[in-house]
């Protein structure tokens, strides 16, 4: 290799016209809780469907003085979560950190992390499918209709089909929202164990769909209920078990298959509570960065597109 | 006309006309009656007599609301208040017809599942009558126009010429109304039938309803009728079938 | 029953709508009363189509009017309605049933789901009572209980227009919109769909305007008949009038080419 050819990037990677087209997007989202507003998505350099929107997003608010945690299935270690961390680490000259209370941003996808966010932080979802009434009704034209009426049947009845077939609201996952009692949202896939952590938090919550080319948000202590009937509320996910790690209980579980014999044990999906919640107990297998490299397994149920 | 005449006139008809034009042959022109005048009093039973394609059924049609009038007036005693049922709108037919002008035809026309019962109690539900209370009335209709209670379920659409044209009677009399048209009401009957049929008609009379009827059957004509209209006097004339 | 009425539910003058410089109907008047079944036939291109989609608003009036009895009492002329008050009357007071069932349903959701949904957009969240009041108009469009959890993919065209019909009354409209619910079903299914569509109107006291290429449906469901011909009315009148004795010269041929029974 001769002499490094160094790109020199814009900080944020982005233009700044760019940057300044995704901050207005962001303010009306912000302005109007749970409406997605359309944006012109730019390519960053990762494929379609692997973050883009949340990259975006991150990308328009950040700044040196940030701190930036990324987390993948609530993991702070896998491929993805690295990748980001280090582009931003390039591009926008911000630190990184694991940790959920230290971070000022945290670009996340399929998790809300176990330690509860504070004011002045800000979660950014990364979204495949912004639209939550897409499966039923195909049309855009329709379903941009149906949010500005606020016509929601149609929500209901994809719920009422589970309960029908299943006997109780099965989705597990992307579970709709009701924000700030107007605009019925995709919470992107994160479990439905998460959902309540939306309702009333402190942090700000902005979602990017890159692909979709679509913005939403939540602002700090805005109204999210989960859709449900009187006679079927929402509930969200539950484990009758504690962490084989850490012994928190309260928490998304993730499944870890152990052997080839069918053997699985039940840990934290949030990496950064696990760690510290074993050290704080003093539990021997203490679960570090490099120590448990397992590549996060889903819980089966995450099955949108990535 | 004076008014006292019309007060005990449940139907007076002035001076009517029918012609039908076939656009499709040429606008030809068929007149088929002219000037046809006669009242309906009160409890009385008009029969309109002449040989076949006379006109008769031309003239309940056009009562009745299906053949337009060209010319003329048919005054209904409607509401305590007299209708033309030759200028009624056909929301004005469609109420008079509901409520004080019954129609018995020769045919059956029902829908191909109904139940016979239901096909009598129509009328009746029409006119807001519960669906329990209405079906029982037909029920006794049935029963006493010897209509089996096996067959009350099923569609008439099955049964024997009789058995529909007994069924249709049975409709044509669920309600009460001032007027009755009756279009061979015994045309296929049986003796014992016939019979029953004759009594039900002078019971309507005896009410005060007042009928207008095409018979055939002598023996059922002297038995209700109080006056023979002869529509042979209501022919048009040749010339004027040019 | 016919109820009574001061005054009707549907007042039409001098309607028309216009594809660019041609009408697709033009010129039409009718006052269609509660309890009514009007019954608009014509042959193909005739503006049948094109006059029940501008009655029920899904295409714009662009002469003369038409005005509608709102549930408050309130005679409004539908052209001066907004989109989302047009849409309200959509879900709360006007039913629409389409020839083909796939563009009334979702065919993928159960037969239960598509009765229920109505409901459901009619602020319904009671998972229970909606389903127990879809159960019911499944049943009164006599569809057996046990097909409640299937599709209407899975079904006939005679079920998938029953589906569509109880979808359209389960929530109660006053007035129903139907473009030739029978047509494209075989001859039996037809006589069951119309004889159980001329009794639930009746039950109901509904007036409906239906659109249909074939007199004998018009014959047997409908009150009164509106002839079209060319986007315009030729003659309209009590149906066995304008059947039994029809005027004009085309109404004359319409009923001259049908078959006897």
């Amino acid at each position: 290799m001769l002499a490094e050819p160094r790109i020199v990037y814009n900080e944020g990677y982005l233009d700044e016209q760019t940057k300044r087209v995704v901050r207005r997007a962001l303010l009306k989202g912000i302005a109007i809780p749970g409406f997605q507003v359309p944006f012109a998505s730019r390519e960053v350099p990762m494929p379609r469907g692997w973050g883009t929107g949340g990259v975006q997003v991150t990308a328009s608010v950040i700044g040196p003085d940030d701190l930036l945690k990324v987390i993948d299935q609530g993991a702070d270690d896998t491929t993805n979560a690295v990748s980001i961390r280090q582009f931003f680490e390039r591009v926008a000259g911000s630190e990184s950190t694991t940790r959920t209370d230290e971070a000022t941003v945290i670009q996340t996808r399929h998790r809300i992390p176990e330690t509860p966010l504070a004011e002045g932080q800000i979660l950014v979802y990364q979204v495949p499918i912004p639209e939550p009434l897409r499966f039923l009704e195909p049309r855009e034209t329709e379903t941009r209709r149906l949010h500005a009426l606020e016509e929601y049947g149609l929500m209901y009845v994809k719920l009422f089909e589970d309960i029908s077939r299943y006997g109780h609201i099965a989705k597990t996952y992307d579970y709709p929202v009701m924000v700030n009692g107007r605009y019925v949202m995709a919470p992107s896939p994160v479990p439905s164990f998460d959902n309540p952590k939306m309702h009333m938090n402190p942090a700000l919550q902005l979602f990017g769909a890159g692909r979709e080319k679509r913005i939403y948000a939540v602002p700090p202590y805005t109204s999210v209920e989960s859709l449900g009937f009187e006679d079927f509320p929402f509930e969200p996910q539950q484990f009758d078990q504690p962490c084989q790690i850490c012994g928190s209980s309260g928490v998304y579980l993730d499944e870890v298959v152990t052997d080839d014999a069918g053997g699985a044990m039940y840990v934290c999906s949030d990496t950064d509570h696990c760690t510290r919640a074993a050290s704080a107990v003093g539990f021997r297998a203490s679960r570090t960065r490099g120590e448990w490299d397992f590549p996060a397994t889903g819980t089966g149920t995450e099955g949108a597109v990535q | 006309m004076t008014d006292m005449n019309r007060e005990h006139s449940v139907l007076s008809v002035k001076d009517v006309a029918k012609t039908f034009i076939l656009h499709l042959q040429g606008s030809l022109r068929l007149p088929v009656v002219t000037g046809v005048t006669f009242d309906v009093p009160q409890g009385q039973c008009v029969v309109l007599g002449g040989e076949s394609g006379a006109g008769k059924s031309t003239i309940m049609k056009m009562v009745y609301g299906s053949y337009q009038a060209d010319s003329g007036s048919m005054m209904l005693n409607h509401r305590d208040r007299s209708l033309d049922l030759a200028a009624a709108q056909p929301r004005q037919m469609l109420t008079a017809r509901r409520e004080s002008m019954g129609y018995v035809s020769q045919f059956l026309r029902a829908l191909p599942r109904v139940p016979a019962v239901d096909v009598v109690a129509e009328p009746l539900t029409d006119r807001g009558i519960p669906r329990p209370q209405a079906r029982q009335q037909a029920g006794e209709l049935l029963d006493r126009l010897s209509i089996p209670e096996r067959l009350w379920e099923l569609p008439p659409a099955t049964f024997s010429g009789g058995e529909q044209q007994r069924v249709n009677i049975a409709r044509g009399f669920a309600t009460s109304t001032p007027l009755m048209l009756l279009d061979e009401p015994t045309a296929s009957l049986d003796a014992r039938n016939r019979g029953v049929v004759i009594e039900m008609i002078r019971e309507r009379l005896e009410a005060g309803t007042g009928m207008l009827a095409i018979c055939h059957d002598a023996e059922v004509r002297d038995a209700v009728a109080d006056q023979i209209v002869d529509v042979a006097a209501f022919a048009p004339h040749r010339e004027e079938a040019k | 029953m016919i109820a009574e009425s001061a005054s009707p539910l549907l007042s039409v003058s001098g309607a028309g709508h216009h594809y660019g410089n041609r009408f697709g109907c033009r010129g039409v008047s009718f006052d269609l009363w509660p309890g009514e079944v009007l019954a608009v036939v014509g042959e193909s291109g005739s503006g049948k189509s094109t006059l029940l989609g501008m009655l029920s608003q899904r295409l714009n009036i662009d002469e003369g009017s038409v005005h509608y009895q709102t549930a408050e009492g309130q005679m409004t002329d539908l052209a001066t309605l907004s989109e989302p008050e047009v849409r309200r009357l959509w879900r709360t007071e006007w039913g629409f049933v389409h020839q083909n069932a796939a563009e009334g349903l979702r065919m993928h959701v159960s037969a239960g789901g598509n009765v229920g949904e109505p409901l459901m957009a009619n602020g319904a969240r009671h998972y229970g009572k909606i389903r127990a009041r879809a159960a019911d108009w499944l049943q009164r469009v006599e569809i057996l209980a046990d097909r409640i959890d299937e599709t209407p993919a899975t079904f006939s065209g005679g079920m998938r227009q029953r589906v569509q019909i109880a979808r359209n009354l389960v929530f109660g409209p006053r007035l129903v919109f139907m473009d030739e619910p029978t047509s494209g079903l075989d001859v039996s299914v037809q006589a069951k769909l119309l004889d159980l569509i001329r009794s639930l109107v009746a039950d109901l006291g509904l007036a409906v305007v239906v659109v249909t290429h074939d007199l004998a449906v018009a014959r047997l469901i409908s009150h009164r008949t509106l002839v079209m011909q060319g986007g315009q009315v030729v003659e309209q009148g009590l149906t066995d009038r304008v059947l039994d004795d029809p005027q004009a010269a085309y109404t004359q041929l319409l009923v001259s080419s049908i078959l006897k029974g």
